[in-house]
């Protein structure tokens, strides 16, 4: 694989970091497709808005000892009429904000997105900006540079991408997970784990205490 | 209309109701969402509305900011509670009983996976003035301040014969019937005082008055079943909660409808249920657009002309900077003071959440303390449970009728859910579940656990 990060889908060597990454922007700008390209190497043109996944897992390998795994949340649609639930920013780490480069409308959504993503998801939230379908130059109305400051100003990765030509996705996400604080991020994503063993309970593993004879 | 600073075309709005939907849902409740998130999965095109430009409907969960817009006319929240985000504050006191019916639902559609639950800590009781916890187990009730040497044993012979009895096999029944014989009949073969009934009935059956002991034992026996077989799940209580509150609930089977398809739309008047010249429902309309649908089902808040009164719930959330006194300092509890304690015909209940919870800031504690309304001076009757809080921050009373559709819907295709009750956990928004599901698709909804899809699309 030509990617700067080898996807794996075995069990990985080293360390394995787990992050919450939610996917945000207009309809119909490809923001499953980006993950479909990116965890199954697959795209279709005819897709339909929304796909039926809670969510979808991919892992990366940034060296022999470090890998990093993404629990990717696709919107379902529910961000359309305004109606995503607090539940989907709750503890994200990262997000890929997604825009359409044949769309004007579709940086300003974006932006509003990114607003919103500092309004109510964690304030240490690694963002990336992505501009899709760059497969269609001749359609093009936002040109790179004009996306390009605005990222930098605002502090986020940015990248033109291509679900359909598999261009830059690899390194979209790739570069998500290099910009991670990975020791800090993993050491309180490994206190919660902690945590939830000790204090959670998990339904499908009840812990029998007092057998109950009934 | 729900334009908003995200602006949305109105093209696209027409777009989605002009289509034409097997059910629309109106309100996101918790019985609603469920509802949803079942039908979804089966293949029906879903189309979801809710007033509010929040989920829940009246089983939210509110940050301060909606708090002090629904109860203090929109005052700014004092600034010494601390951050908005850091605020889940529930309308309802309900938790899941661990081996309950909700449990069963979250494993069916695997909502599960959205949810972080952690446990209430204990389970408590007051008696002759006194808060006891209601024991956990075996050595918890050796040591049980609740009962004297001689009623343990008797009580320790009651709970064997629960435990042991089995509809099937006649040497168990030890010649008391319990699909007939009345639970009083029963408390008295086992010589148990009314003081032991009192815990028994409200603090494990959690019968909320005592109507019950005239009704056949085998009902009170499924309840007593459920609190010991829920609480041998994960140890310390019956019941288990949501991490950030019982909005999550709602959130995760809209999530779910959504992912099959649903399409959700907050923030959204309903002006009228339109129906065609048999009578039988055949769209919702809000400003000049209609969608056309077969069924809808919703709460009873938007069908005020199809619903009839059975009641007043009166609940106040207080908020507190302490656990509440004489329960080991818990972190969360529920406390039941019977009827009988305080001389009145329902119980009241305090469900207490904390920070640990993430249902507000770092050193508060919330608590609800609520009862079935028997005056007309509500917040008197609350007393009771408010005087064991010691002080209190913050106090939000509400007084919620409890209502009922007037109708099974069959004729017209329009199904009404119940409002959430007194009751202490989900079993009886199980129950409206399962009804409404029955009588919509014409089938029982029949629960198993599904394999995980983690990869599907």
């Amino acid at each position: 694989m030509s990617a700067p990060g080898n996807r794996h889908n075995s069990q990985a060597p080293g360390k394995l970091f787990q992050f919450k990454l939610v996917l945000l922007g207009e309809s119909a700008v490809g923001k499953s497709s980006l993950v479909l390209r990116f965890v199954k190497d697959q795209f279709d043109d005819y897709r339909e808005s929304t796909i039926g996944a809670a969510f979808l897992t991919q892992t990366i390998a940034l060296d022999e000892n470090t890998t990093v795994k993404f629990e990717i949340w696709d919107t379902a649609g529910q961000e359309r009429y305004k109606s995503l639930a607090p539940m989907y920013y709750r503890n994200a780490n990262c997000a890929v904000v997604v825009y359409d480069i044949t769309q004007p409308s579709s940086l300003e959504k974006a932006k509003s997105w990114v607003n919103e993503l500092k309004r109510q998801a964690d304030p240490n939230i690694v963002i990336a900006l992505a501009g899709n379908k760059s497969d269609l130059s001749e359609r093009r109305v936002i040109d790179t540079e004009t996306a390009q400051n605005y990222a930098a100003d605002a502090g986020l990765l940015f990248f033109e991408t291509s679900a359909k030509k598999s261009t830059n996705v690899n390194e979209l996400f790739t570069s998500i997970a290099r910009k991670m604080p990975l020791d800090q991020l993993a050491a309180n994503s490994r206190a919660r784990g902690n945590n939830l063993n000790q204090r959670g309970v998990d339904l499908n593993h009840p812990v029998a205490q007092n057998a109950c004879s009934c | 209309m729900i334009e908003s600073e995200l602006g949305w075309g109105i093209e696209r709005i027409n777009d989605v109701i002009d289509e034409e939907y097997d059910v629309i849902v109106l309100g996101t409740g918790l019985t609603e969402c469920i509802l949803s998130g079942l039908l979804s999965v089966e293949g029906k095109k879903v189309l979801h509305m809710d007033r509010n430009d929040y989920y829940g409907g009246e089983s939210a969960s509110l940050n301060l900011t909606q708090l002090y817009r629904k109860f203090r006319n929109g005052q700014e929240p004092p600034s010494e509670l601390g951050r908005d985000r850091d605020y889940n504050i529930d309308l309802i006191p309900k938790f899941m009983m661990a081996n309950g019916e909700l449990v069963r639902i979250l494993k069916h559609t695997d909502v599960t996976r959205y949810i972080e639950l952690k446990q209430i800590s204990g389970s408590y009781v007051y008696r002759e003035g006194q808060i006891s916890k209601v024991p956990a187990s075996e050595m918890e009730a050796l040591r049980s301040d609740l009962m004297g040497m001689f009623e343990k044993k008797r009580a320790k012979k009651f709970f064997e014969y629960m435990q042991n009895w089995r509809e099937d096999d006649p040497s168990t029944h030890q010649g008391i019937d319990l699909n007939t014989a009345p639970m009083s009949k029963v408390y008295k073969d086992f010589g148990l005082e009314p003081g032991t009934q009192d815990f028994i009935g409200h603090a494990m059956a959690l019968y909320l008055d005592k109507s019950y002991l005239e009704r056949p034992a085998r009902e009170t026996y499924d309840r007593i079943i459920l609190y010991i077989s829920s609480v041998a799940r994960y140890g310390k209580s019956p019941y288990i909660y949501p991490l950030y509150g019982l909005d999550e609930l709602p959130q995760g089977f809209a999530r779910l409808s959504a992912i099959y398809g649903g399409t959700y739309m907050l923030d959204k008047t309903v002006d009228e249920i339109v129906y065609d010249a048999d009578g039988r429902v055949c769209g919702v309309r809000s400003g000049n657009e209609t969608a056309k649908t077969k069924q809808v089902i919703g709460d009873p808040s938007y069908f005020k002309n199809k619903v009839r009164n059975v009641g007043k719930v009166i609940r106040a959330i207080c908020m507190l900077k302490h656990p509440i006194p004489n329960t080991d300092n818990a972190d969360s509890i529920q406390l039941v003071i019977p009827q009988n304690q305080v001389k009145r015909q329902h119980d009241i209940y305090i469900a207490s959440v904390s920070d640990t919870h993430c249902v507000c800031a770092k050193g508060y504690y919330l608590a609800i303390v609520s009862t079935i309304v028997e005056t007309s001076n509500p917040e008197a009757e609350i007393k009771p449970g408010l005087d064991l809080l010691g002080p209190i921050v913050e106090k939000f009373i509400s007084l919620c009728d409890l209502e009922e559709p007037t109708d099974d819907g069959c004729k017209d295709q329009v199904f009404i859910s119940r409002s959430y009750d007194a009751t202490s956990h989900f079993g009886t928004v199980c129950d409206d579940v399962k009804d409404i599901y029955r009588r919509v698709t014409g089938k029982d909804l029949v629960l198993k656990q599904r394999q995980r899809q983690e990869e599907e699309c």
